[in-house]
């Protein structure tokens, strides 16, 4: 547990809780408004953005791939909106129709160009590869006040830091107008608050945590963490303020048991391989979930009558 | 490639190829009429979390099959296994929704992220079992005919047919329940029986198509042809064959492309060929399409334009307006130093006095909320019947010599 865990394990762990944390505080606010599938339609779209980014650079390289994510983000949301208006189908259908194509144009753009000589496939997209993101040059805990190994810190880490940091922020300074136009949008629009600037801001936050995750850890974990701690928390409490703490809580407790059970739990039951982690952060904050539906306190609807 | 396509299309680019074709159109007409009915109760997106719960299924299907000696990779012991976690699936979203407070949207995405989360920790399993087995169950995700075995697409197409004959046999009960439940259920309906039979549809669909478009896609093809044959039709007998029409030539068309080319993926060419389909119906749908929007904007622009100006010059105003002129100039009602024709002074005398009863009867109706209906627009009418406005006519003491016949506008 020293030299070995912070070379291997100590990154690829705090990424996943980074990851998990700036994934779960958007999904608080998208649980709410009833657009938790948002979530799931950017990581979808991710994929063609990144491709195109690639296409156009022909070089993996962090910033175009961003950039690329985040612009299909945009343009799906734009899509979807468009078709919802147009068209004048259900937003389900609108956000089902615009996410599998764009998905599918994005497989299809993989599959015609030429991408053997680059790590950039399909499944790369949904599983991520967490458990590569290693700080080759940390040779123990003191490597942690070392600059030159510092340098060398895996740059996932330090962009999810950033994403995360960021996204906290953006929460604490839009607090107030932020929740009012989640729960009483008319009421919001009456005081004066721009609630569609809010709605499209939530969203594009939503895509730069979903796009910064997704990079690293595939977007199995960015849907996941989307949804699952919020709406567990959303069981555990009737105060947003609270339901913020507790979905914090589960997503840090999704990454860190996850990621140790993927890397150990096959070893403990004999196996030697360790699983996918990131299927594995996906399955246990999914447990979590399934048990706050069976105990947690506020898991009723209010009004629901005792004994159901 | 033009001349492969074509080999294709004609079925003759060998027999497999011709097989998976033809069960590529049978699951398209399959998952596009059965969807129809998802669609129009505003469940689509269910047939996602579906879709992605059958994953774990698969890998624990494929490490039963291995454990007790058996080749892995059958498919109808893959697609047993997806079965019954899809099932597992579907229950987890209704318990969800109806047990806790949880929206079903959350439920949807919980099931849909933990399902498939579950399942990449099998598949890692499975890698890490025995190289050799490894090949295969990605397929499942994306969808591959390449390598397709010929019982494999004697499944596909047994299973599509069969699909496209129960939604013969269902259509009547599931078009009543879609529509309207309520009334459904009056007329002896068993509406949880029939919603059970479609979301069992939608199951087959799913898993009928695993192999061909793979679970991340497969959802497009229950949503896309409804979406787009919806924009073409209000009535659901025809937006349930239409989906299904579309859907079959989605699946023909996009499986005949993928085989006359390499790299070419079936699953993201039958969904990209739907969008193709559904992108050229909002262009041009009769009642929603852009251009039918833009027409009826056009046309309204013209009426108001049209109205006003009367109106102004029959006030003895004059016009400054470029578009009002331009519109009274091009029916002929002013000339070209904006004064009335012979033919304008009719009309705008004929509109002069259709207000004038619309003030009388706004009026006489104050109370009933018929004044709320008075846009300026609308010849009055259209809205009152001949004996109220004679009634009109009577009290504004001014017998109508003008027109009558009805042109009000």
């Amino acid at each position: 547990m020293g030299a070995e865990f912070v070379q291997l394990s100590l990154t690829p762990l705090l990424i996943g809780i980074l990851a998990a944390i700036a994934c779960a505080l958007p999904g608080n606010f998208l649980i709410l408004r009833r657009q938790a599938l948002v979530g799931d339609a950017i990581s979808h779209v991710a994929l063609p953005g990144i491709v195109v980014a690639f296409l156009i650079t022909g070089t993996v390289s962090t910033w175009p791939m961003l950039l690329g994510a985040a612009g299909a983000a945009v343009v799906a949301v734009v899509l979807i909106e468009g078709i919802k208006r147009i068209a004048r189908i259900e937003p389900g259908a609108a956000m089902g129709v615009v996410f599998t194509s764009l998905f599918a144009a994005g497989v299809l753009l993989l599959e015609q160009s030429d991408t053997s000589g680059v790590h950039l496939d399909v499944e790369h997209a949904l599983y991520g590869n967490l458990e590569s993101l290693v700080w080759f040059s940390a040779e123990g805990w003191n490597s942690l006040v070392d600059p030159v190994a510092l340098a060398d810190l895996p740059p996932e880490l330090v962009r999810m830091a950033s994403v995360a940091f960021v996204i906290s922020l953006l929460l604490a300074i839009f607090w107030r107008p932020l929740k009012l136009s989640t729960f009483d949008e008319g009421f919001a629009n009456v005081i004066g608050i721009p609630t569609r600037v809010f709605s499209f801001g939530l969203v594009i936050c939503a895509a730069v945590a979903a796009v910064a995750a997704f990079d690293a850890v595939g977007s199995i974990i960015v849907i996941a963490m989307f949804i699952c701690p919020p709406a567990t928390a959303r069981l555990m409490t009737n105060r947003l303020e609270i339901q913020v703490l507790w979905s914090v809580l589960f997503a840090v407790l999704s990454a860190v048991l996850g990621y140790v059970l993927a890397g150990y739990g096959p070893m403990w039951l004999g196996g030697e391989n360790a699983v996918s982690a990131a299927g594995m952060i996906a399955t246990i904050s999914g447990v979590i979930l399934g048990i706050a539906c069976l105990i947690a306190p506020h898991r009723k609807r209010v009004g629901t009558p005792k004994g159901l | 490639m033009v001349s492969a396509f074509l080999d294709a299309l004609l079925l003759q680019a060998g027999y497999n190829a011709a097989l998976v074709a033809v069960g590529a159109a049978l699951l398209g007409i399959a998952a596009g009429s059965g969807g129809t009915f998802l669609f129009l109760r505003k469940r689509s997106l269910l047939s996602d979390a579906l879709a992605h719960s059958t994953l774990p299924g698969v890998g624990i299907a494929f490490i039963l099959m291995v454990a007790l000696g058996g080749e892995g990779r059958n498919l109808l012991g893959l697609l047993l296994g997806s079965t019954v976690s899809a099932t597992i699936g579907l229950l987890a979203v209704d318990w969800i929704t109806n047990r806790t407070r949880l929206a079903e949207d959350a439920a949807i995405g919980a099931v849909l992220s933990v399902f498939f989360g579950f399942g990449v920790v099998l598949l890692t399993v499975i890698q890490t079992m025995s190289s050799g087995y490894q090949a295969g169950l990605e397929g499942f995700l994306l969808g591959s005919t390449a390598g397709m075995l010929f019982g494999d697409a004697i499944v596909i197409t047994i299973g599509g047919a069969l699909i496209v004959t129960v939604v013969l046999l269902l259509r009547r009960p599931m078009t009543l329940v879609a529509f309207d439940p309520e009334f459904a259920a009056a007329s002896g309906v068993n509406v949880q029986r029939v919603d059970l039979a479609m979301m069992g549809l939608v199951m087959a669909v799913t898993i009928v198509g695993l192999k061909l478009v793979g679970l991340v896609l497969i959802v497009a093809l229950l949503i896309i042809p409804p979406a787009t044959a919806r924009l073409w039709s209000n009535r659901t007998e025809n937006v349930v064959l239409g989906a299904g029409l579309i859907g079959g030539v989605s699946g023909y068309m996009g499986a005949a492309l993928s085989a006359s080319a390499p790299n070419l993926p079936t699953g993201p060419i039958i969904v990209l060929m739907s969008f193709a389909l559904f992108a050229l119906s909002l262009l041009f749908a009769p009642a929603r399409g852009v251009f039918a929007a833009l027409l009826s904007r056009r046309r309204f622009r013209n009426r108001l334009h049209r109205r006003q100006g009367l109106l102004a010059l029959a006030h003895g105003g004059s016009i400054q307006d470029r578009m009002t002129r331009a519109v009274l100039r091009r029916e002929g009602f002013i000339r070209g130093d904006a004064t009335l024709t012979e033919a304008g002074k009719a009309a705008a005398a004929r509109v002069q006095h259709d207000e004038r009863r619309w003030a009388m009867a706004r009026q006489l109706h104050q109370l009933d909320g018929f004044s709320a209906r008075y846009d300026s627009l609308r010849p009055i009418d259209s809205v009152l019947t001949r004996d109220q406005i004679a009634e009109i006519d009577r009290r504004m003491g001014d017998p109508a010599f003008f027109d009558r016949s009805g042109d009000g506008s």
